[in-house]
């Protein structure tokens, strides 16, 4: 096999994202060219390019950890969006309480909010990892008790962060023209990736995923890698109830990042990975999240009523999901064939006939050796 | 007496296999037939023709006189054939009395109270002890099972098959399941009986046929064949001939003897079921559990690797007393263990060649220290060329490979480990000859490298000719063991039958 195609062989799995994407930038395009135009507005950029990366912020980081966890437990976390929503109360409780806001309690604040992640993935991984609770079923446990955890602790109904350091990271800090949001995806993104390539993560929970008990036979703990990338989901949940928190400037515990769960399973689908878990690509469901994004901005600009755009969102998804189909593949397969042999003549497909049984015959051979 | 079912000159083939040759069987009226033969036999194909899952493609099926064809198993099923599988097929979240008639109404309405009342009078005739409303999983396995033989029975059959009932019971459930058995046969029911057992074959069964690679061996009174020659027709070799064979070189135990063990074992238990043993092997030493299937061999190994939980026992590395408890203990000390059940236990099925390559190695190394992608591609390249595995590229998933090559993408994983001690379960099974020939070769190489290596494989002769010593299991226990002089086709056969050495 030649370099192009072992490169062509990963990269097949975003091919269908990367390509829904671009079918939707040339609607966007079609509506109105000004489509890229990006401009400075007090020193930052604004557009439909960084609104789309700004609007996709939490779903991106949301949609790592979701992958993570449907490769090593073969199930979906959908307490996401309400343990993220835990996750702020808590940094916002914090920086409330302190008397004087600095970026140090900014920092402390949010690393707290981290800690209770981990905390809630713990919760969670055990329940799957150890008790054996398929992942919907115990993620089900907080889905339906964590915006009144998280009203708890706010102690009232949406305390408001009216200071000028969360204010400049939900939106822009002066002299630095891109959106505060946009960066820290960014930062995570790479961090995360840097963590992928500096530890056996992708390999151990691929493993785990798809053979439990050859993963054990071969010395990988299948309990902790569950239980640890749970606990990875749970920093992704804090990192985007951080983000969306500032962003809103106020803490809804209703409405923060309300299916937001719904949306991150989604981008891992779009991104061709298996929700039966195993092998896995983040490419795919970063690609994913922002598709979805577009998606979503796509036919508000083509002034669909809002609310009948979930109606049009879900026709779309469908036809997405139908055409990655395995089913759908094979039948265009076999229809790029039967197309090339009435277009191309006999010649070519007689040729390749031929290519292919030499093939067959060299292996035949190095068999009988 | 009257014979029930006739089958005569029974012939299959599937793509490239030919699974039964003018295979013949016949169960009278009112009688146990067991059914035996080691793995690939036939055993399971021919029951499967009698059930009407697969259609014969030459012979005759006769039942009570009539030349009959089965096209369904539903078709067997008004015949009056009933099966009962080694896995309970019912469905443990039902009551007792829904499972006796699940499927069986043609009609839209179910009466409850009938039902009950039907299912009581059949479990209080055949005196098994549960209740109709009783949830299902709430009986014992054996219950289950009988409850599913029940089933069978009240379905008007006159022969029932029984698919490996008894492995997973224990020997008191075993005892209840046969007083059962001896009951339907008092009412004529014929019953085809298939075991790994020769126990119990010889305890319940009034005939026994031999099956072996398809081909039918012969039909035998249980009380005229003695328990050794039975074995010696299932392995496919004579006595007489056996004896006359060629001692095989083997390697020289002098090396050895004189070392000490690097792996001892005492007491050793698991929860598999496997009896405690004791075991130990020496440097450079090739050994092997030699035993018919469900004898308790690879629970053995297991147990060794800790792959089942270990319950009891003490084990020792180079004399050092060690606890392993994990697989990952095992491996840090230098042993490796290639899986009998490739596809469960074994390979990562989409992962690529070189991962599944590397996989051992790289969690040894550390969930922190990745191989570089260049230093995996190396390994893999190395082992590829050096066990000749036949792969499109090291990206290639490894589900994709022919069985014989998965095997030896395993092997090379713990090759790649530099074991000092390796556990190979069948590793040959279902390979082809030149691959089979090709990791007798490679084991013996280990050896003379010093790589203590415990073999395991169904077919004697391979066993007889990498191994140097043999220890022969029999009911989950070790009956005996052979080395030097003492091992030969004959022997290992009589040890394994009881003949007693």
């Amino acid at each position: 096999m030649t370099m192009a195609k072992i490169k062509a062989h990963g990269f097949h799995q975003v091919v269908l994202p990367l390509s829904v994407l671009l079918i939707l930038i040339l609607i966007n395009l079609i509506k109105g060219a000004d489509y890229f135009s990006i401009s400075i507005i007090n020193g930052a950029l604004y557009g439909n390019i960084p609104n789309i990366l700004f609007g996709a912020s939490e779903l991106v980081i949301l949609s790592i950890g979701m992958t993570l966890v449907t490769s090593s437990s073969g199930g979906q976390d959908i307490s996401v969006g309400v343990a993220a929503t835990i996750t702020s109360s808590v940094f916002v409780r914090l920086v409330l309480n302190a008397g004087q806001i600095t970026w140090m309690t900014i920092l402390l604040a949010f690393l707290a909010s981290c800690a209770i992640g981990i905390l809630i993935g713990a919760f969670n991984g055990t329940l799957v990892a150890i008790f054996n609770v398929q992942p919907m079923v115990a993620t089900l446990i907080l889905y339906t008790a964590g915006r009144s955890i998280a009203f708890l602790i706010d102690g009232k109904l949406s305390p408001i962060l009216a200071n000028n350091f969360t204010n400049q990271i939900g939106s822009v800090i002066p002299g630095i023209p891109i959106q505060t949001p946009i960066i820290l995806t960014f930062v995570f993104i790479v961090l995360f990736v840097i963590f992928l390539k500096t530890t056996n993560l992708k390999l151990y929970s691929e493993t785990v995923g798809i053979n439990p008990k050859a993963a054990r036979l071969n010395g990988i703990d299948p309990v902790r890698i569950k239980l640890l990338t749970y606990m990875i989901l749970g920093i992704c949940t804090a990192a985007a109830g951080f983000i969306a928190v500032t962003k809103a400037g106020r803490h809804d515990s209703v409405n923060l990042l309300k299916y937001s769960e719904m949306d991150a399973i989604l981008a891992v689908a779009i991104g061709g990975n298996a929700l039966s878990g195993g092998k896995f690509s983040i490419s795919g469901s970063i690609i994913g999240a922002y598709t979805i994004e577009v998606l979503n901005r796509t036919l508000l600009r083509l002034e669909v009523d809002p609310e009948t755009i979930k109606a049009f969102k879900a026709a779309f998804i469908i036809i997405l999901i139908v055409i990655s189909s395995s089913v759908v593949r094979e039948f265009l397969a076999k229809g790029t064939k039967w197309v090339r042999a009435r277009i191309g003549g006999a010649e070519q497909i007689q040729a390749a006939g031929e290519a292919d049984a030499a093939v067959i015959s060299n292996s035949d051979i190095s068999e009988k050796k | 007496m009257q014979n029930v079912l006739e089958m005569r000159d029974i012939c299959k083939s599937f793509p490239g296999v030919r699974a039964l040759h003018n295979v013949s069987f016949t169960l009278r009226k009112g009688e146990v037939h067991a059914l035996v033969g080691e793995n690939g036999a036939g055993k399971s194909t021919l029951v499967k023709i009698m059930t009407g899952v697969y259609e014969k493609d030459a012979g005759q099926i006769i039942i009570e006189g009539k030349t009959i064809h089965f096209r369904s198993p539903q078709d067997a099923q008004e015949f009056g054939v009933g099966t009962v599988y080694q896995e309970i097929m019912l469905c443990p979240n039902l009551t007792v009395a829904e499972n006796m008639f699940i499927g069986r109404s043609r009609h839209a309405f179910v009466n409850w109270k009938q039902m009950r009342e039907k299912t009581t009078r059949l479990l209080d005739s055949l005196g098994i002890p549960a209740r109709p409303t009783q949830q299902l999983s709430s009986c014992p396995l054996a219950v289950q099972q009988m409850i599913s033989i029940a089933r069978a029975i009240d379905m008007n059959c006159k022969i029932l098959i029984l698919d490996e009932p008894t492995s997973s019971l224990d020997e008191e459930e075993v005892q209840k399941l046969f007083s059962l058995m001896r009951e339907l046969k008092s009412k004529g029911v014929g019953i085809v009986f298939i075991t790994h057992f020769l126990d119990q074959v010889y305890e319940i069964s009034d005939r026994i046929t031999v099956l072996r690679n398809g081909e039918f061996i012969g039909e035998y009174e249980a009380s005229s064949l003695p328990q050794f020659e039975l074995v010696s027709k299932m392995m496919g070799k004579a006595l007489d001939d056996v004896s006359q064979m060629k001692k095989m070189k083997k390697y020289g135990p002098s090396t050895y003897e004189s070392s000490e063990p690097i792996f001892e074992a005492a007491g050793l238990s698991s929860a598999a079921g496997v009896k405690p043993f004791d075991f130990a092997i020496r440097k450079g030493e090739v050994n092997g559990f030699i035993g018919l299937l469900g004898s308790g061999r690879s629970e053995s190994v297991r147990a060794i690797y800790a792959a089942d939980k270990v319950t009891g026992g003490e084990t020792k590395m180079k004399g050092k007393k060690v606890k392993i408890s994990e697989p990952i203990h095992a491996m840090k000390l230098g042993i490796g263990y290639l899986p009998e059940d490739r596809k469960g236990d074994g390979i990562i099925a989409e992962l690529s060649v070189r991962d599944n390559i590397i996989l051992a190695l790289q969690v040894l190394k550390g969930f922190f220290k990745p191989f570089s992608k260049k230093q995996a591609e190396a390994f893999a390249d190395e082992y590829i060329k050096r066990l000749n595995i036949k792969t499109a590229s090291i990206n290639t998933p490894i589900k994709s490979l022919s069985g014989g090559n998965q095997q030896k993408v395993i092997l090379a994983r713990w090759l790649l480990t530099h074991p000092e001690y390796l556990i190979l379960d069948e590793p040959t099974r279902g390979i082809d000859v030149g691959t089979k020939v090709e990791i007798q070769k490679l084991v013996l190489k280990l050896a003379e490298e010093g790589v203590s290596v415990t073999f395991i494989s169904s077919e004697i002769e391979e066993m007889l000719r990498t191994c140097s010593r043999l220890i022969v299991m029999r009911d989950r226990a070790i009956v005996g063991e052979l080395s030097g002089e003492d091992l030969t086709e004959s022997d290992v056969m009589r040890v394994i039958a009881g003949g007693g050495k």
